[in-house]
């Protein structure tokens, strides 16, 4: 996995591809190489006395995947679709996620050049899970950090 | 593609750790074995072929120091195969060259080097002994079996390391029985899961060698996987038959019919992959046990059944080191010394048995021994001393009870720390990691004739059969094996949820059960918060604490496939994992320990010591119901005399006829107060015990509800006052035990006093009860209403009177008893009496209608309450009198 990363990026070092994806009105996005899949959010078991962030855990082809409602995660109004609400799979030491957002957008590769820290005056809770924002026409895209997204105890702390 | 030559070395060096460790630790079982059967060459057999087959190894890697111990000790089993005596001399010294060979091993694995040293100390005297029978030392080999195509040989070497005419010396030695480095061992060894010289093969398999040879090593990695596979197959085939019952086309029946069984035959196949025989576990303690032996200086045999027992390897892996720790318990503390052991006139040598047995998907461990049994007073002595129990609580305990605080954490027994046990890890260690694996223990000891410990355990780890239950609209799963029954309640049924304060309980065969909604204790939404009433029991078992989850719904038990929880989801506690259910839904699994714990935090206020009300205790524990009324003293009743606790709206209470009455269930019922002090409040709620025996009923005012404990009934002082049975020590404090029957007949006014004695001395009333308290309680009335009464405390006993001729007007039996039950004591009685139409009444303090048909059915003429005085002096009265008159 190591060398196959390496490849990657020697194509061209200043760009990067991302899974984008809109939560509220704010456009997301997750590096590729962090991203399993994206799946449908069906059937999900509730898990009593959990974080708030958690919706539950359910059955993604005989795997168990952990589904964190990513509205709530990061403070936003959610306009997710009641019916067949989506998740993007992501991985953490063998365990899988799912991080349910309101649409899935395409892949996109964005270059160095748009890149820029956070603004100092980003929201904390915000600014907590993201590692820098892409300038795009018309919108500005927030790279997650999908560590610090499933760092539960970081925004334990936080609030 | 070619390897670097320090990589081929790095793997064979690798598989020869791996084959050796294993080896020996079959070789050290075989020689404990041999020690005690010399004449059995098939022991010797397989130990000198073990051994030399190390040394061969030893010799083609270049690992001087570990070939010259095997050679010498080589020699020396030669020598005995060849009929040389075999001595405990021989054997110790044998067993020492391993245990240097291990030594040395260790080092190997670490720095792919031998350590340096010299092992004279051991060839010296190995050599002594083998030279001191006749022929010199030689290489006896009966089983080279011709040669083998040896593919590691054509790699290159390096130079002068093996000369070829060793290589093929060891080769044609190297016994087929064992595939040490054969090429597929060597390319097996890369697809291994991480090294670990303790996972070993059957010992079995190596007197097989043919099941060796066709056995092949697959990662641990490589199972789980295989199984996640399995349970999601088991699932699409779940849906598949699903959807083929809805769908009526018979084309797809067959097919999925077969698949359907090649799936589940697929299934068990893969757990039978993961199972390994418990003598797996047990291979280290013949040799310990000979050792302890040795340095102890007690003769100690072991013995073991059900070896062939299997459980899965991950549940064996748990349980190794708590077994190994209480045989070593058992050897150092449990047996005698021989002396002393002779003293007794017991066998000289100790015996340490150590038995396992499959019981409905559990896997029963049983360790005991026939030594002094467990020393009760220097329990009791070291838990005081240790704060684990107060002197208070030291006195009402059980034997059983104090043996059960060795369990308890912090304490051990090991007054003196010697090498063997003691070492600060006791019996607590044991129990929490039995724990952690779903497992119990428990202890049964009896003082000079040894003790047992019982562990129970699930067969696996991966696969438990689990109870679905629902509550709030959500399904949990419980482990069966915490589940000890299941209750229906309702309201006003057999089975109904009463409340102490803001705590239910429920009684189960006069015994209470501390509730706890398993909606409200996972915050769940559950509708009415306030109060339950109905719904299902599982009454859940956790060690020694037991306690009902309500819920509201119960489906089937299933077996599930345990999946683990996510990390950011395990501090939650309350689950010990997840699975996939039958129809593809996730079930979250309940973790009954981390239940037990939170029901302990906010279920009864006992102390621990109080909590256990499950176990049998050999002296009967009555519950009271402890409360305060008036004076600061505690009062008492038993509570199985208690009907209810209401908690009564003041504004109801009226006064009627210059006496406080409450309107009760569409009736009148008076309320009285056990102390001139107690007011009866005039605003808010009033707590009452409500005391009733079906048509009517009369409420005890009381300020404060206690508590309910559990506790032998002494009764030391009698009481002076009315109303007062005596005084007793209720888990530590003074008590006043209150006489229900005293109030029952101030609220139903004189019927009592009315009474005068009619009867004629002469009439004797056999009174049956193994409860001191209602003994005492009912003798006073029976004696007042003109009866002589004669008391039994066993039903055994009262049959015994009756054979030798007693006749008594009347017999009032209880029907719970220990040995003899009521039941079978009216039975006894009329198959003794024949046609005389004795009267016989049983006395209860809780009935039920079903009670009560086999009450009749037994032989009994009639049920009373127990406290129901009036009925009882009435009915007896009735009868008595008709007898007298027949007879």
């Amino acid at each position: 996995m190591g060398s196959g990363s390496l490849t990657m990026t020697t194509r061209d070092i200043n760009e990067r591809e991302y899974v984008t994806a809109t939560i509220g009105e704010q456009m997301f996005g997750l590096p590729i190489d962090r991203v399993q899949d994206v799946f449908v959010v069906d059937r999900v078991t509730r898990v009593p006395l959990s974080q708030t962030d958690v919706v539950g855990v359910m059955n993604l082809r005989g795997r168990i995947v952990t589904v964190i409602d990513m509205g709530r995660r990061l403070g936003l109004p959610s306009q997710r679709p009641e019916a067949a609400p989506m998740a993007i799979g992501v991985d953490d030491r063998g365990e899988s996620y799912g991080l349910l957002i309101d649409e899935v957008g395409e892949v996109l590769t964005l270059s160095h050049e748009t890149r820029e820290a956070n603004p100092a005056n980003l929201d904390a809770t915000l600014a907590a899970v993201s590692v820098g924002v892409h300038r795009l026409d018309g919108k500005v895209l927030v790279v997650l950090d999908v560590d610090r997204i499933l760092d539960f105890e970081r925004k334990l702390n936080a609030a | 593609m070619p390897m670097p030559k320090v990589r081929v070395m790095d793997d064979l060096l690798r598989e020869f750790l791996t084959e050796t460790g294993e080896n020996l630790d079959t070789v050290d079982v075989e020689l404990v074995r041999f020690e005690q059967e010399p004449s059995n060459a098939k022991i010797l057999g397989n130990v000198f072929r073990l051994v030399h087959t190390i040394k061969g190894t030893c010799g083609f890697l270049d690992l001087p120091r570990l070939e010259a111990l095997t050679h010498a000790a080589e020699t020396v089993m030669g020598k005995l195969r060849d009929g040389a005596p075999v001595t405990t001399e021989a054997v110790s010294l044998i067993l020492a060259t391993i245990d240097r060979i291990k030594e040395i091993l260790a080092v190997l694995e670490g720095t792919e080097r031998e350590p340096p040293g010299r092992d004279a100390d051991l060839i010296g005297p190995l050599e002594r002994i083998a030279a001191g029978h006749a022929e010199p030392p030689q290489q006896a080999c009966a089983y080279t079996t011709g040669t083998l195509t040896y593919q590691v040989l054509e790699r290159p070497l390096r130079p002068g390391e093996v000369s070829l005419d060793e290589l093929e010396r060891v080769f044609r030695e190297t016994p087929v029985e064992a595939p040490l480095v054969t090429p597929a061992a060597v390319a097996l060894s890369k697809l291994e899961a991480p090294f670990d010289p303790s996972e070993s093969t059957a010992s079995e398999e190596r007197e097989e060698p043919r099941v060796a040879q066709s056995s092949i090593r697959v990662g641990v990695d490589t199972l789980e996987q295989l199984m996640t596979m399995v349970s999601e197959l088991v699932l699409t085939r779940n849906q598949l038959l699903e959807i083929s019952r809805r769908n009526d086309d018979s084309e797809f029946k067959t097919p999925l019919q077969r698949l359907s069984s090649v799936t589940a035959e697929l299934q068990e196949g893969v757990m039978k992959a993961r199972m390994q025989p418990i003598g797996n576990a047990w291979q280290k303690l013949p040799r310990l046990v000979r050792d302890l032996s040795a340095e102890l200086g007690k003769g100690i045999d072991l013995q073991t059944f059900g070896a062939e027992t299997e459980l899965d390897r991950q549940v064996l892996e748990l349980i190794k080191d708590p077994l190994i720790h209480m045989v070593r318990n058992a050897a150092d503390h449990g047996l005698e010394s021989t002396a002393k052991r002779q003293a007794l006139s017991k066998p000289p040598r100790g015996t340490i048995r150590l038995s396992a047995r499959h019981e409905g998907g559990h896997i029963i461990i049983e360790i005991s021994d026939d030594g002094r049994g467990l020393n009760v007073d220097k329990i009791r002595q070291k838990a005081i001393a240790q704060n684990l129990i107060t002197e208070a609580d030291a006195v009402k305990m059980s034997d059983v009870q104090i043996q059960r605080l060795i369990f308890t954490p912090g304490f051990s027994t090991a007054s003196q720390i010697t090498s063997i046990s003691g070492r600060g890890v006791g019996m607590d260690v044991v129990k929490n990691n039995i724990d952690q694996i779903g497992g119990t223990i428990d202890v049964r000891s009896v003082p000079g004739e040894g003790s047992a410990f019982i562990v129970k355990i699930p067969l696996t780890l991966a696969i438990i059969s689990a109870l679905i239950v629902e509550t709030a609209g959500e399904r949990f799963a419980i482990p069966q094996l915490a589940v000890a029954e299941l209750v229906r309640c309702r309201a006003g049924s057999e089975h109904c949820i009463e409340y102490i304060k803001d705590a239910p309980v429920l009684r189960l065969r006069n015994k209470l059960l501390p509730l706890i909604h398993l909606g409200m204790l996972l915050k769940l939404d559950v509708k009415d918060r306030g109060t339950i009433d109905s719904g299902y029991v599982v009454v859940t078992q956790v060690g020694n604490q037991r306690f009902g989850l309500v819920v509201d719904g119960l489906f089937h038990t299933e077996e599930i496939v345990v999946k683990p929880m996510a990390s950011k989801l395990r501090h939650i506690g309350m689950f010990s994992g997840t699975a996939i259910l039958g129809d593809g839904a996730v079930i979250m699994i309940l973790d009954p320990n981390g239940v037990a714990e939170k029901v302990g935090g906010v279920g009864s206020q006992s102390n621990d010591v109080a909590a256990e009300p499950n176990v049998a205790s050999e002296e009967p524990a009555t519950p009271l119901l402890a409360f305060r009324a008036g004076s600061q003293a505690r009062k008492a009743v038993p509570l199985s005399l208690v009907t209810r606790l209401e908690e009564i709206d003041c504004r109801s209470i009226e006064i009627s006829n210059g006496r406080h009455v409450v309107q009760y269930r569409g009736r009148l019922m008076p309320l009285l107060r056990v102390d001139d002090d107690c007011n009866i409040r005039s605003e808010g709620t009033q707590p009452v015990l409500v005391f009733s025996d079906g048509s009517s009923a009369m409420g005890i005012v009381v300020d404060d509800i206690i508590d309910i404990v559990e506790d032998r009934l002494a009764i030391d002082v009698t009481g002076e006052m009315p109303g007062v049975i005596g005084s007793a020590i209720i888990k530590g404090h003074a008590t006043e035990i209150i006489d229900v029957g005293h109030y029952l007949g101030l609220a139903f006014d004189g019927v009592f006093r009315g009474t005068s004695p009619t009867a004629s001395a002469t009439q004797d009333v056999m009174l049956v009860d193994d409860s001191a308290f209602f003994r005492d309680m009912l003798t006073p009335v029976l004696k007042a209403a003109g009866y002589d009464v004669s008391t039994y405390t066993s039903a055994a006993e009262a049959l015994e009177a009756l054979r030798s001729g007693h006749r008594p007007v009347v017999i009032l039996s209880d029907i719970e008893m220990p040995a003899m039950d009521g039941l079978q004591f009216a039975t006894a009685v009329r198959a003794e009496l024949g046609d005389s139409p004795l009267p016989m009444f049983a006395l209860s303090s809780h009935a039920t209608p079903g009670l009560m048909e086999r009450v009749r059915a037994a032989g009994f003429d009639a049920f009373v309450a127990k406290f129901d005085r009036q009925a009882l002096i009435a009915k007896i009265r009735e009868h008595a009198t008709a007898w007298d008159r027949a007879a």
